[in-house]
């Protein structure tokens, strides 16, 4: 039998370029990133979900009414990343979080940076710090950072 | 409706790197196993149905290529799902219901070495709002585990039980990856990965395979006196916005509780897929298991092949009410983040 | 609701996932072998059926091919194609041939490239022989082979290469 010990092995790079059609909803949630704006949906009962979402998970109404949440919220929880992967978009120690921002009843998952893990618990203030670039996509909020 | 039965299940031997082994490899000895084992081959299985996840592989269609391992000719019936074989087994057991078939193949399978699992996992989630800020598996385990201690439904010193007890218990799984003991100074030195969890809290990177034949109850007879039964079946997913969420209980076990009638129900014997050590004290008061032996494989903490550890649960229990004189198991599995996604499998061995 | 879209109303998503392939063992011995200029199908122990490139297993039978069968370079085409878009990153220049090789002793067929002959010559059950790179440049891919040219040999029918269940 030839040999077969010796094992072949080859790195590849699977990539994918998707547009995603954003919808009537979600492209007003990312045009207001574009104006430093975080925009939630309202439901008729007056729940608030940040980001907008599209409907109600559990009511299942179609939310369309848009409205301004943020930018200053408080952590929900959080997991604090001392060594981040080579593909999290924050190099230095940071974390994930849920954030919980003023005039929303639903929290955003999103990263909190520029700061020590000392400086967070659960109710830690923090707010958005935007990207210098605007590509209409969730990371034109870099990341949040502790609010002043 | 139709009642279904458990009449054979194989493990592969879980390994960290199965380098040799391609996944059409496998697959090839589970499945040999069970044929040996009940005496038969392809011809005698109607349906056939795996779980797998092609961006483990890295190419679309990558499940395909598993067809390989079986027999494909005669043409078969077959199907699959892009999640774990515990949703092929549901697939499977309707099929049967149904009257299609009397009795179905189910195999999973998955090599979670060559790739990066935790940038592909979380490419599970909100494309638009949660992808694209490549929130690892195990960080967002982290943030549900967080919420557990602040609220003390979890404790540190039950998740440092839950590490201890899977490496004890996994002296019970011969195919088990881990099985190297530690101790508590060992748990607390260990450096932390995603606070609050460290490497222990998590399952090993594992490769392998498993496989199942279920078939009608009638049918089980010619194979067994006391088939083991699937007395009840049920899965739900929760929202995928994730922020809107109770990550402090989980409403899909609870209405699968209420619908397979399992609030106050004593079972014998429970294997979870609870992959992060916290999620096993959580599910444990749930479920009502907190008196009833659980995991005694080890679990997922000592072997998590990645689309078979919700079948190897359920394949687990089987063993458990199989070659012991116990009469009732209870069996989860699970799928997402923050145990999204869970299904609830009773059986139940005849008298 | 309105149904028109504002212009440039998407998010681009773009993914990208590293990954280490590694070859079963049933493809590393096929490539080991063909890094040395041979081709080595395996067979089947119960249809006796020859796969090249094999997979390990056998579709018929569902049981590991675990013999090894070496076969020459040559064959015939079962089916072709006449492509006239370019490879991207590969120099050949459209219109260019791929076809389904089947060659001798195997059982089935594998996609290649066929060159060296006027495209309208090119017919079923046609003989062709592999070109190879030289072999300083061989490595472990079929891509050792440049492509298969035609042979002066008579054609095969192809209804006898049927599997003949034995």
């Amino acid at each position: 039998m030839s040999d077969h010990k010796d094992l072949l092995r080859a790195p590849f790079e699977l990539g994918y370029t998707y547009k995603r059609s954003n919808g009537p909803v979600m492209s007003k949630f990312f045009d207001g990133l574009g104006e430093h704006k975080i925009l939630a949906t309202k439901s008729s009962a007056g729940k608030v979900f940040a980001p907008a979402a599209e409907f109600d998970p559990d009511t299942h109404e179609a939310l369309n009414d848009l409205v301004e949440v943020g930018p200053g919220g408080a952590i929900e929880s959080f997991s604090w990343i001392e060594k981040p992967q080579h593909h999290h978009l924050v190099k230095n120690p940071f974390a994930f979080a849920l954030i919980k921002l003023d005039g929303a009843d639903t929290s955003m998952l999103h990263m909190v940076a520029n700061c020590n893990e000392s400086d967070l618990s659960i109710g830690t203030r923090v707010t958005a710090s935007w990207s210098s670039t605007q590509d209409k996509r969730i990371t034109d909020i870099q990341f949040f950072t502790l609010e002043t | 409706m139709k009642k279904v039965a458990i009449i054979g299940y194989a493990q592969h031997p879980i390994l960290s790197n199965a380098g040799a082994l391609n996944e059409v490899e496998l697959i090839m000895p589970v499945v040999h196993h069970l044929f040996d084992e009940l005496g038969i081959d392809q011809k005698n299985i109607d349906f056939t149905c795996s779980g797998s996840c092609d961006y483990l592989q890295g190419a679309a269609f990558a499940f395909v290529e598993g067809l390989s391992a079986i027999q494909t000719n005669p043409p078969i019936k077959e199907s699959h799902v892009e999640m774990d074989a515990a949703w092929a087994m549901y697939e499977s057991m309707l099929k049967i219901q149904m009257g299609d078939a009397d009795t179905a193949l189910i195999y999973g399978f998955g090599k979670s070495s060559p790739g990066n699992l935790d940038s592909i996992m979380s490419l599970q989630m909100d494309p638009y709002y949660i992808s694209p800020l490549w929130p690892d598996r195990v960080s967002l385990a982290a943030l549900q585990a967080r919420v557990l201690l602040d609220k003390k439904i979890v404790t540190k010193e039950q998740m440092l039980s839950a590490v201890i007890e899977a490496r004890v218990n996994s002296k019970n799984n011969k195919n088990a990856l881990i099985n190297d003991l530690i101790d508590e100074s060992t748990y607390l030195e260990e450096e932390i990965i995603s606070s609050p969890l460290n490497a222990f809290d998590c399952p090993p990177i594992s490769d392998g395979s498993s496989a199942m034949i279920i078939a009608s109850e009638e049918k089980a007879y010619e194979y067994t006196d006391k088939p083991i039964l699937i007395e009840g079946i049920d899965h739900r997913i929760e929202s995928s916005n994730l922020g809107s969420r109770d990550l402090s209980s989980s409403k899909s076990l609870q209405a699968s509780m209420d619908h397979l009638q399992l609030n106050n129900f004593e079972f014998d014997v429970a294997e979870l897929h609870t992959q992060f050590s916290f999620e096993l004290p959580f599910l444990r008061s749930l479920l009502g298991l907190v008196d009833v032996p659980t995991n005694l494989s080890g679990g997922p903490l000592v072997g998590n092949v990645m689309m078979c550890a919700g079948l190897d649960a359920i394949g687990k229990t089987y063993e458990s009410l199989k070659q012991n004189d116990l009469h009732r198991g209870l069996a989860h599995a699970s799928s997402g983040p923050c145990l999204q996604h869970n299904m609830l499998v009773h059986l139940e061995k005849e008298q | 609701m309105s149904t028109e879209e504002k212009p440039k109303d998407y998010s681009e998503s773009p993914i990208n996932l590293e990954y280490f392939y590694t070859a079963g063992s049933a493809t590393t011995r096929f490539l080991n072998q063909v890094k040395e200029g041979k081709l080595v199908g395996q067979a089947c122990p119960k249809c006796k059926a020859v796969y090249v490139p094999p997979r390990g297993s056998c579709p018929r039978c569902g049981v590991a091919t675990n013999i090894e069968v070496p076969l020459t370079d040559k064959g015939c085409i079962e089916s072709f194609t006449v492509v006239h878009i370019p490879i991207p990153g590969n120099p050949i220049v459209p219109p260019y041939v791929c076809a389904m090789i089947r060659l001798d002793g195997s059982n089935i067929s594998f996609l290649h490239l066929i060159q060296g002959v006027d495209i309208q010559e090119i017919r079923i059950g046609m003989r062709i022989q592999a070109v190879w790179k030289p072999k300083e440049e061989w490595t472990h891919s079929l891509e050792n082979i440049k492509w298969f040219a035609p042979i002066d040999e008579p054609d095969i029918d192809v209804a006898t290469l049927r599997f003949k269940e034995s």
